[in-house]
């Protein structure tokens, strides 16, 4: 067994896409239509550029009504919805800044691991992390 | 409210809740948690830092504050000058021996 998807419930598919590709930097992978509005009913994926054939984000629709409450919840605690790997948590904070992303926590160095957590613009928090 | 102060200090876990928070201002509860979690080894729930962090704010010690859909909690170390200058005095620096 290996895993193969991730997922992520994001406000908007369109607003999305533009972050997760155009600002985190991943590049997409799927992109199917299941319904209507057909631009927010996708089966939408991304991957790492790093890792074409790795893991894939699915960037969920948040249609459920469960949903909103739950991610208001962890956003208000500061809680990432996910986490995702890179080389160098300052040099991506610092890039990010630039870009005008929003963090939650500045990079911070904890024993082994460095993170830092990122608001994507679409009702979650996102962290990256850096194991040395 | 002096009495809230001793009881919020009392703790060691709240002490170590205001070094961290000493140390970055203005920290998620999630932050807060891993802080304890990974530097001081003190892996207990959210839910129980949340109560120490509603003593801490009981006692005048900390402060949340919301940020559009964030919450950040700061210290204010001021009701700790009281207590201070109360056997010590006020603060004299620079001043007569």
């Amino acid at each position: 067994m290996r895993i193969h998807l991730n997922s992520v419930f994001v406000d908007s598919q369109v607003k999305a896409l533009d972050f997760y590709t155009n600002v985190l930097g991943f590049v997409k992978k799927h992109d199917i239509p299941l319904g209507e509005p057909v631009d927010e009913q996708r089966w939408l994926t991304v991957v790492s550029p790093e890792d074409p054939e790795g893991t894939e984000l699915v960037l969920e629709p948040s249609g459920h009504p469960a949903v909103g409450p739950y991610k208001e919840a962890l956003v208000q605690d500061g809680i990432p919805a996910t986490a995702f790997a890179v080389d160098d948590v300052r040099a991506e904070y610092e890039r990010l800044r630039k870009l005008g992303v929003r963090f939650t926590q500045e990079p911070l160095t904890m024993g082994p691991v460095t993170t830092a957590v990122l608001d994507d613009t679409c009702g979650n928090l996102i962290q990256i992390q850096q194991l040395r | 409210m002096a009495d809230d102060i001793f009881k919020a200090l009392a703790d060691p876990t709240r002490r170590t809740i205001l070094d961290e928070l000493t140390e970055r201002s203005g920290q998620t509860l999630f932050e807060l948690c891993g802080r304890l979690t990974m530097k001081h080894q003190l892996g207990m729930s959210r839910q129980a830092v949340s109560q120490h962090l509603a003593v801490l704010e009981g006692a005048g010690l900390v402060r949340s504050r919301r940020e559009g859909r964030y919450k950040f909690h700061d210290i204010d170390p001021e009701p700790l000058r009281h207590i201070a200058e109360r056997w010590i005095g006020p603060d004299t620096k620079d001043g007569t021996p």
